[in-house]
Order: structure tokens, then sequence, then C-alpha cells
């Protein structure tokens, strides 16, 4: 195939289409999940959550996106012009770039890559951390220097077992190409054959899109919003566009991957898709409404000894499954196996101090009984 | 990461607060940092310097009870309470039983809306913020009855010298029953959020640790003090107001981390609903005016010293009177400021996270620490 010849006018226009359109749909998909979360999370908190702008504060989102890019930007004297103007556009096109590939169903997808889909999403997946540490650095802000090399060491070393976790998914199924991969599971979705692989995936997924208890680069209430504490109105924007894009992006390739994918009886495809999507993005707004965050070496100490091991063993089995082409549910019960031991190593670490508290109280109530 | 002259690596100064959204009002920590670790800290205070002890010399002595309402703005009843306590001493008077028994019901109820708020508050210092909006909704049931009985949710000014403002309305008794079994099941709900959830457990077991014998040394009171296993209550060791007629026990922590810190704070919840329980359904009949009347007070020439266990720790209060009807000094041992004097011993050695997480865990209130 002739490179040049690919690239006429009318591939050119038909492709910033497609990217238009795409872009569009994420910008919707944004406010969906800016009104979703507002929505949830107050009613796990016995709060309403917006109910003035519209029915059910469905205008919300709207009213929000108003306000931040009517917001005076303020650029600080002290910080890298150059840096701090790249910084959220490095980021928001990283995780724009993922979506070029995601199939929402075999007919609705950009340009859905033969042979490299899962290589290409491991490659561009990256990319975002380079726009976090830059926009920490160029804002002239210690918090912002901190809260970037946070994002660097946590989010380098979660992606190891996020792409650890596609490679196995490449061998079990022999391609990178995403719309294969959901047709392969077609009798029994990839949750129940490794579901090993899926808790790995959606646990490193949330840590590589920063949500609690992983939400560390920006904890709040130590370094006030990490890299982008100095960043105001439009430029915030930017930022939290493509949080939001990186948690639907994650949550889909769960689907993806894990889930089946647009695969479902009676309704179409995509309605299928956006149904799983959802559910697995009111999850994490979940466990964002019920958990406290990690500490940064608690965080590491779990990425390096529990998340990477699990990822190389996750590996191993598929590998070992594929090459002596034993039945699906061998290596559903490896997969299963080799969760409960990990399961039970944490349980007994993280319930230690659990163990403790239990002593002080039976002793104080002993104290009291005396 | 950042290079003297010489081209050798030097630590990091971290300015935190007084504009940062865990340091519990206007508090400024200077952190010498090594990367993510602590290496010292410098404490600064006096952002919300007001000069209280020195306004109490200008003010009558009935008018100083609007200034103790604002030290500790969380426990405005228990301060209110103190300073009457220490008045009265100096008056010597007494005052009538309904009085003290409403005193103590209003403290010890709001010695859990204080605590309550700490729940939230600790919470979401370390990431969480779901607790502090369900601990919210018990503090709201009692500073809906403190509304009802004062006039207002905060700042009540309720307690007067020798007695009280007003009588309690006429439903007191119905509607502190009515709320006492929501609140226990409030505290059970939010507690249930905190204080056995594993990363909480993590984040607070075994941080910002301090012994027996230095908590004793900084002089520690209240919670920081208990949970670090001494067992020290004014209530209990050398009982005030009434409270030798109420069977109460004293929680107590073994190790001093900020876990034991807030596991006691969570049991004096239920403590001091026992005191209320008990006290609600022993609210005898009588008066509640002061027996000195309206009269302007003139105490005589003395001093006197009062301490009282606030939800924070042991309040002080040394009063000079030199006969006139404005106080000739007021000196108040604010349990917060003792306690934040630990803080660098606590924060050695750290991590950055960990400074709010032990910060919280003191439950300093800014209003008192400066006064």
């Amino acid at each position: 195939m002739n490179l040049l010849s690919m690239f006429t006018v009318q591939y050119g226009i038909t492709r910033l289409m497609d990217l238009l359109i795409l872009f569009s749909f994420l910008a919707v998909i944004v406010l969906s999940l800016v009104w979703l979360e507002r929505k949830a999370l107050g009613r796990l908190q016995l709060r309403l959550g917006p109910t003035r702008t519209g029915p059910f504060g469905l205008l919300q989102p709207i009213a929000d996106a108003v306000k931040l890019v009517l917001k005076e930007d303020i650029i600080p004297n002290e910080s890298e012009r150059v840096i701090f103007w790249m910084a959220p556009i490095i980021v928001v096109i990283s995780s724009f770039m993922l979506w070029v590939t995601i199939p929402f169903t075999p007919d609705i997808v950009v340009e859905n890559l033969e042979n490299m889909g899962l290589f290409y999403i491991g490659a561009v997946g990256v990319l975002g951390i380079l726009g976090l540490v830059l926009a920490g650095w160029g804002s002239a802000n210690k918090y912002g220097v901190i809260g970037g090399l946070r994002a660097a060491a946590q989010l380098i070393s979660y992606e190891i077992p996020l792409i650890m976790i596609l490679v196995s998914i490449a061998i079990l199924t022999q391609t990178f190409n995403l719309i294969e991969i959901v047709n392969l599971q077609h009798p029994v979705p990839f949750a129940l054959i490794h579901p090993l692989a899926l808790v790995v995936f959606f646990v490193a997924g949330l840590a590589e899109v920063g949500r609690t208890p992983f939400d560390i680069y920006f904890a709040e209430s130590e370094i006030v919003g990490g890299p982008f504490v100095e960043y105001s109105g439009a430029h915030w924007a930017v930022f939290f566009l493509s949080e939001y894009i990186n948690t639907f992006a994650i949550a889909t390739l769960t689907v993806l991957l894990f889930l089946g994918g647009w695969a479902g009886p009676i309704l179409p495809g995509i309605v299928w898709l956006l149904l799983k999507v959802y559910i697995v993005i009111l999850v994490i707004f979940w466990i964002r409404g019920s958990l406290p965050r990690l500490r940064i070496d608690q965080l590491m100490a779990f990425a390096w000894k529990v998340m990477v091991p699990l990822s190389f063993y996750s590996v191993l089995v598929s590998a070992v499954c594929v090459f002596y082409g034993f039945p699906w549910w061998v290596l559903s019960i490896m997969s299963i196996v080799g969760l409960g031991v990990v399961g039970y190593v944490i349980h007994r670490h993280i319930t230690a101090p659990a163990k403790k508290v239990a002593e002080v109280i039976a002793r104080l109530q002993i104290s009291e009984n005396k | 990461m950042i290079h003297d002259n010489n081209g050798q690596t030097v630590d990091m100064m971290l300015n935190m607060g007084p504009q940062h959204p865990s340091t519990h009002g206007v508090f400024r920590m200077e952190l010498r940092i090594d990367g993510e670790k602590i290496i010292d800290v410098t404490p600064h205070i006096g952002y919300l310097h007001r000069g209280s002890e020195k306004l109490s010399e200008g003010e009558q002595y009935h008018q100083v009870v609007t200034l103790f309402d604002r030290l500790d703005y969380l426990a405005n009843f228990n301060n209110e309470f103190i300073y009457c306590r220490a008045v009265e001493k100096l008056l010597d008077i007494e005052v009538s039983e309904r009085t003290e028994y409403v005193r103590v019901i209003l403290s010890e109820l709001n010695r859990i809306a204080s605590h309550l708020l700490y729940v939230g508050t600790i919470g979401l210092d370390a990431g969480a913020m779901t607790p502090a909006l369900y601990s919210f909704i018990g503090r709201d049931r009692i500073q809906t009855l403190f509304e009802s009985i004062s006039g207002a949710r905060m700042m009540h000014n309720y307690f007067k010298i020798g007695g009280l403002r007003e009588d309690v309305p006429a439903d007191f008794v119905s509607s502190v029953n009515k709320i006492i079994p929501l609140i226990k099941r409030d505290i059970d709900e939010t507690e249930k959020l905190l204080t056995f959830n594993e990363i909480f457990l993590s984040r607070t077991k075994g941080i910002g640790v301090i012994n027996k014998e230095a908590a004793i040394d900084f002089g520690l009171t209240g919670p920081c003090l208990r949970g670090s296993g001494v067992s020290y209550d004014v209530r209990k060791t050398e009982p005030y107001s009434i409270y030798n007629q109420f069977e109460f026990d004293i929680p107590i922590g073994l190790d001093g981390d900020c876990w034991d810190r807030h596991w006691v704070r969570v049991q004096e919840m239920h403590e001091s609903l026992r005191i209320v329980e008990q006290a609600i359904n022993k609210l005898p009949q009588g008066s509640v005016e002061s027996p000195l009347g309206r009269r302007l007070i003139r105490p005589p020439k003395g001093e006197v010293y009062v301490k009282a266990e606030n939800p924070r720790g042991e309040i002080g209060i040394y009063l000079i009177s030199d006969g006139t009807d404005k106080p000739y000094r007021l000196k108040v041992r604010p349990p917060s400021f003792c306690n934040l004097s630990a803080l660098q011993v606590m924060l050695k050695d750290a991590w950055i996270a960990d400074s709010v997480v032990i910060l919280g865990s003191l439950d300093i209130v800014l209003g008192e620490v400066d006064r």
C-alpha cells in the first residue's frame, strides 16, 4: 500500500469529521459523567446532589463548564509560561488519542488498528504522565512539584501491571485487535475465564486515573490539588475533561476486555456497551464514596509487592494454558487460586492492625470489669 | 531536588497554611522535607488571635460569657460552663440543682457534637469524604436541640453566672429522650464507615505515636492523653458540678497513636450519651434563676483557679478579682494549645500525608489556641 496515495483530500476530511464527532461524543459523555458523579456521590452521602439547574439538576455540568470558562485564567508570574500552557494540552491530547482505536461496536470506531489496537493503548496511555509532571514543575509551586513527582511515581508503577494484563489478554486471544477480542468472548466473557486479570486491571486502572483510594497525586487534604494547584478557569477545565475521559476509557476497556463488550440480547450493541460501562463507572464512584486515601509509600508497596507479581502470574498462567491447550476452566481455576492466595495474604497483612485493635478492646473491657 | 551553590542537595521547605484546607483553621506549619519525609516542623500560631483574655478585662462579669463562647467555638456550652463556675467559686454561691443538671446535659451533648465533627474531619484528612456528611446528621440533631433551647446554633450565651438565662423549654426532656437513640445510631453509622476501615487503620495505626511519659511531659490532656493510656479525666479525678452522681467509664488507648486517639473519642461519645441518659431521667424541678438576681456582680477581692474537662482536654481558668465589676486578670489554660505542643515530636520522620492526619487527630481549635 502506498502511503502517499492514502492521504487524499477526501480522506483527510472524512478523518477530521470522525475526530470531531468523537470529540463531541466524548464531551457529552464527560458532561453526563460529571452529573452522574455529583448525583451518585450525593446519594451515597445522604445529599440530593444538584437539583436547581433543570430537571434533576441535569444542566449542572453545563453550568459548571460555563463557570469554568468564564473564570479568570491566572498564570503565576514565576511559572514557566510555555510549559504551563502546554501541560494541559498534552494531558488532554493523550487521553483523547486513546479513543481513536477504542471500538463502541464493530461499526462505530474511528480507526480499528487491526494488528496493534492493544499495543497502541498501552503506548499512548503513558503519555499523560508527562503532562502532569510538566504541569507540576511549570507552575512553580512546591505542592505542584510534589504532586507531579507523585504522579510520575504512581502512574509509572501502575502502568506495568496494566500493560502486563494487556499482554496476558493478547496471549489468550492471540490478537491485538480489540474487535476480535470482544468477539472471542462470545460464549464466556474473560471476567469468568480470567478473574484475576479483571481485578488487577481494574485496580491498576483506578490508580492510573487517580481515583480514590489512589487519588494521591492531587490529594486535596495534603497537597491541595498537586499539579493542578495553580491552574484556574479554562486550563483547569481541560485537566478536568481529561480526567473524566480517562475514567471513561478505563471503564470502557474493562468492559471490552473482560465483560463481553457490546454483546447482549435484544438491545443494540452500543446500548449494551454504554450500560456496562456506566455500571463499572458507578462502581468507581461507589469506591470513591466509601474509602479513605492510601499514603504514597503504601501505594508504591502495593504496586510493586502485589500488583506487579500478580500481573506476571496472570501472564504466566495464560501462557501455560494457551501453550498446552487446556480448556478455559483450568485457567479460571488457576486464576482464582492466584487471586485467593494473594487475597489471603493481603487480608492477613491488613487485618494485623485490626487484630491488635481487638486486643486493645478486650484488655479495656477486662480493666473495666475490675 | 533543590541545590545550593555547591551543588549539594538541600532540604525543601514546604509551607503548609495558614490557607490550607487541612490545617483546621489558620494554623501554619513550616515543614522541612526530604522527598516525602518530614525532617522538621516549625509551627506558627497567632493568625486567629483576638485578644480574648485582654478583652475580658474590659467587660463586666456577665458579659465575659460571650467571649468564652468564641474560644473553643465547637464546645460553646463547655466553655460557658467553666467560666460561670469560676465566677461562682469566686462569689462563693451555690447554683440550683436544676441548673446543674441542665448544664451537664448540654455540656455532654456539646461534647458529642464536637467529637462528631472531629470524626468527620479526620475522615476528610485521611481522604474519605463521606464520614463528614454522615457525622453532621447527628451533629445537626444536637444543634437543632440547642437552637430550640438557646435560640442560637452556636455562640449560645445561655449559661449565666449563678444560673441559666431562662428555663429550658417544656418539651426539653422529651426531645432529649427522642434524640438519644437517634444520635446513638448516627455515631454507629459514622463509625462503621471509618473506624475499622482497613485503609483508615493503615493510615492511622502507628502514626503520630506519643508514649505515656512524653504525653504527660508535654501536658497533653483529654483524648490525646487518654489515647496514650493515661486514665486521667477531670470529671473522674476531681469531679466538679454533679459529675460524681453519674456512672461512666474513661476509655483509654494503649499505643498513643492517631487511631487510639480516634477510638477514645468515639467511645467517649457513647460515655457522654450514658451521662445524658442518666441525667435527663433525674432532671429535678426548680428554678434556674441566679441567687444574685440581676444585680451587677462585684466579687470580693481574690483569685481562683478552676478546671474542667472540655471535649479537647482540660481547660483551666485563673481569675483574679480586684473587687470591681470587671475581672482584673483572666488567664485561660486552653487544652488545644497544650496538645498542639506535642506536634513537633509527633511529626518527626512522618510522611507529608501523615502531617494532616496527625494534626487532625490532635483535634485543635485555633480559636482556643490563639485566644
